[in-house]
């Protein structure tokens, strides 16, 4: 099962390094990661997705908790949240690709961020499904190049993360 | 304020934080800490011969006092020969401060001589690693890591220091914090009373319970109170290879050690019991041999400090994160208040068929007469000569399981061994660790041809610092745990566990100015250890010939339950 966690930690040389070393010691791989300072400098927000089973999340989660930086972390999946990705995508726009792929950006919500003669640059939020709905729609064959965030996310509700 | 240099804060902040001593072996990049170190005294530095050695000795140290043990090593062989003694006291939870020496900081990276990245090499075997980056932080750097060490479930710490940072031309103020303060560290300072209540009343209903005591019992200082509940409630009790001596060896209680080479009535009561209450035991697969097949009627209470400890391997019905002195001392006060007490009908039963278990194998084996003498009796000779009263550190292999299954240790912190990591190698660099922190003791190292010649180079450590310990050498001409297996598993085809051409021990003994005894007959064994005991004030190396073809038995069946076991060569449950 794909898993959301979220992680708050001391914004530390070494600390990416513990929390990624528990996941390759066990052959777990890291889907995405996406981590930066807080609000308060001190923290970091790492937000990272995995496939595991209840039992193996339940393990890698105590053992991140263990961490001397982890200051908190929490399982995004196990209740209502919310999660985005950003993409930007070159993608190939001459002739009548043009006016197609302009059309498939706008119903995505997406917005052209960069234009040449024959590239459009796209610009894109939202769940991972998503992008991979809008590279899919696109086509292989006109995407010349993709970067992807990975997935940030945050509880529905009042729920908070923070110290 | 006072300035000192980063080298001086280092060795000033080891004296504030009350340490005695110290083991290591200097180098390039640790001499500013070294001369800072001369010209004091309060820190005893002892130099050991191999860095690996160091760790051990700090290891044998704290295991023996409760006290973290200290090491101080150099960058890049020194560190790396650090790594196999740091892994030993991570796996066994042993608090333990490494600090290793760093090339220049603006070195790091460049592959400078003697440059390793020990933080990163050591990351999976640390509680948690420092690196120096700026000289102020020296004081609450290592006020931490003794903390850190020291705390919740113990653990080594790495304090990596770039030579620059101990520059003798820096000098900073220097004051010693008396308090740290972690917000993303605190450990679990009570189990909850809920839960433990909730344990308390599954003793009571118990009818086959049994306690399971681990190497945390020790570690937490729960020992006497665990001998309390134990007595208490009358439930018999078996020790892991980590928590011997955390329950008293020869009470009548006890049923010895438990798992892989665990004794037969041990084993058979785990698998048979309706209650397993698991005291700061980790479930180790040295124990419970297949887990879905562990002991399939019990419920089980487990109480441990470390949360990621419980329901690792076998799922607990009633977990209890916590201290486990402060949980068991809730519990005896629970049980001392309350009138009600488990089925006294249904415990004599219980009594009953462990007494028949204890009858049936009780650890017995076969004598050779005028033939090679056994390794069990060695060690039961050991027993007697040191009155059951001696500190023992072991090697790894079949000595380590026969001294494990047949000297009783009645008190915690008697038993030295590494038992999660299994390293070949800490006897001889342990029990110096355990000599220093008890001069006068009676220390022992029970260890095998194979496993002493891994450190060995320690004698001239122990002549150096006059160290009297007794090795018991128990010598079976082959590397006899590796040797079992080959026969058990191998079709008896004995793949490099062989040693052709072993030293003459008793000759080594002396050159490395010691006393040296070899035993070949079981008659002349009481008489050698006597003699080699009443030699107080000298090492004695006792090189004592035994069987080479003997197993370690009972011997738990692979991918079985805890009852399936070998209980000789042709015999099996």
């Amino acid at each position: 099962m794909r898993r959301i966690i979220s992680i708050l930690m001391e914004n530390e040389p070494g600390a990416l390094s513990r929390v990624v070393g528990l996941f390759s010691q066990r052959g777990y791989n890291i889907e995405t990661l996406t981590v930066a300072p807080t609000e308060d400098k001190t923290l970091s927000r790492l937000t990272l997705t995995t496939f595991g089973d209840d039992r193996q999340i339940e393990r890698i989660t105590k053992n991140l908790n263990k961490l001397i930086e982890v200051v908190k972390l929490v399982d995004l999946t196990e209740g209502a949240h919310i999660e985005r990705e950003l993409m930007l995508c070159k993608v190939k726009a001459t002739g009548a690709q043009r006016a197609e792929v302009k059309r498939t950006v706008d119903i995505f919500r997406g917005q052209i961020v960069d234009v040449t003669s024959s590239v459009y640059t796209v610009q894109l939020a939202g769940t991972s499904d998503k992008l991979d709905a809008f590279i899919g729609t696109i086509g292989d064959a006109q995407v010349l190049e993709v970067v992807r965030t990975g997935v940030s996310g945050i509880a529905r509700g009042e729920k908070v993360l923070s110290i | 304020m006072e300035k000192l240099s980063g080298a001086e804060m280092v060795v000033r902040a080891l004296q504030d934080e009350g340490v005695e001593i110290i083991f290591g072996y200097p180098g390039g990049a640790v001499l500013h800490i070294y001369d800072a170190l001369f010209q004091q005294d309060k820190v005893q530095h002892i130099l050991v011969r191999h860095e690996q050695a160091a760790t051990h000795a700090a290891d044998g140290y704290a295991r023996a006092t409760g006290k973290p043990g200290v090491v101080l090593v150099t960058s890049g062989p020194g560190a790396t020969n650090a790594v196999t003694g740091i892994a030993t006291a991570y796996m066994d939870s042993i608090p333990m401060v490494v600090l290793s020496g760093q090339v220049r900081s603006d070195w790091i990276g460049d592959d400078a001589f003697q440059e390793t990245d020990m933080v990163g090499i050591c990351r999976p075997i640390v509680k948690h690693s420092f690196s120096v980056r700026n000289v102020e932080d020296i004081p609450e750097m290592v006020k931490k890591a003794f903390y850190i060490a020291t705390t919740g479930r113990p653990g080594p710490v790495l304090i990596d220091i770039p030579k620059d940072k101990t520059s003798p031309l820096v000098k900073l103020p220097y004051e010693y914090p008396k308090k740290v303060k972690m917000r993303s560290y605190s450990p679990v300072a009570r189990g909850h009373s809920g839960q433990i209540r909730k344990a308390v009343d599954e003793m009571m209903k118990a009818r086959r319970p049994v306690i399971y005591a681990g190497g945390g019992v020790i570690l937490g200082e729960g020992s006497e109170h665990l001998t309390k509940l134990a007595r208490l409630l009358n439930f018999p009790v078996t020790n892991t290879l980590m928590g011997l001596g955390a329950y008293p060896g020869s009470d009548k209680q006890f049923l010895g050690m438990l798992g892989m080479h665990g004794t037969y009535e041990a084993n058979m009561v785990m698998h048979s019991s309706d209650l397993i209450v698991a005291v700061g035991a980790r479930f180790d697969d040295r124990v419970t041999n297949h887990t879905q097949k562990f002991c399939p009627g019990a419920t089980i209470i487990h109480i441990d400090v470390d949360p990621a400890t419980i329901s690792k391997n076998v799922r607990a019905d009633v977990p209890i994160v916590g201290p486990v002195k402060q949980v068991l001392e809730d519990m005896v006060a629970m049980v001392e208040e309350s009138a009600e007490r488990p089925d006294e009908k249904a415990l004599e039963r219980w009594w009953q068929e462990i007494q028949g278990w204890r009858e049936y194998h009780g650890l017995r084996y076969e004598t050779n007469g005028d033939g090679p003498m056994k390794p069990q009796q060695v060690v039961e000779a050991l027993y007697r000569a040191t009155r059951g009263d001696a500190y023992v550190t072991s090697d790894v292999g079949q000595h380590q399981m026969f001294a494990a299954q047949f000297y009783k240790f009645d008190k915690p912190r008697r038993w030295i061994n590494s038992g999660g990591l299994g390293t070949m190698g800490f006897g001889l660099p342990s029990a110096m660790g355990v000599q220093f922190a008890f001069p006068n003791a009676t220390v022992a190292c029970v260890t095998g041809e194979g496993s002493i010649q891994m450190n060995i180079q320690e004698l001239s450590t122990c002549l150096q610092y006059g160290l009297p310990i007794k090795i018991i050498n128990i010598n079976n001409q082959a590397l006899g745990m590796v040797r079992q297996w080959q026969d058990m598993q191998y079709g008896g085809r004995h793949s490099q566990s062989y040693m052709d051409s072993l030293p003459d021990f008793v000759r080594l003994a002396e050159a490395y100015g010691h006393v040296g005894m070899r035993v070949d007959r079981i008659e002349d064994l009481d008489a050698a250890m006597e003699k080699a005991f009443s030699l107080k004030d000298r090492l004695v190396f006792m090189d004592i010939y035994v069987d080479p073809s003997e197993h370690v038995y009972p011997m738990h069946i692979a991918d079985g339950a805890m009852r399936d076991m070998w209980l000789s060569k042709t015999e099996r449950t």
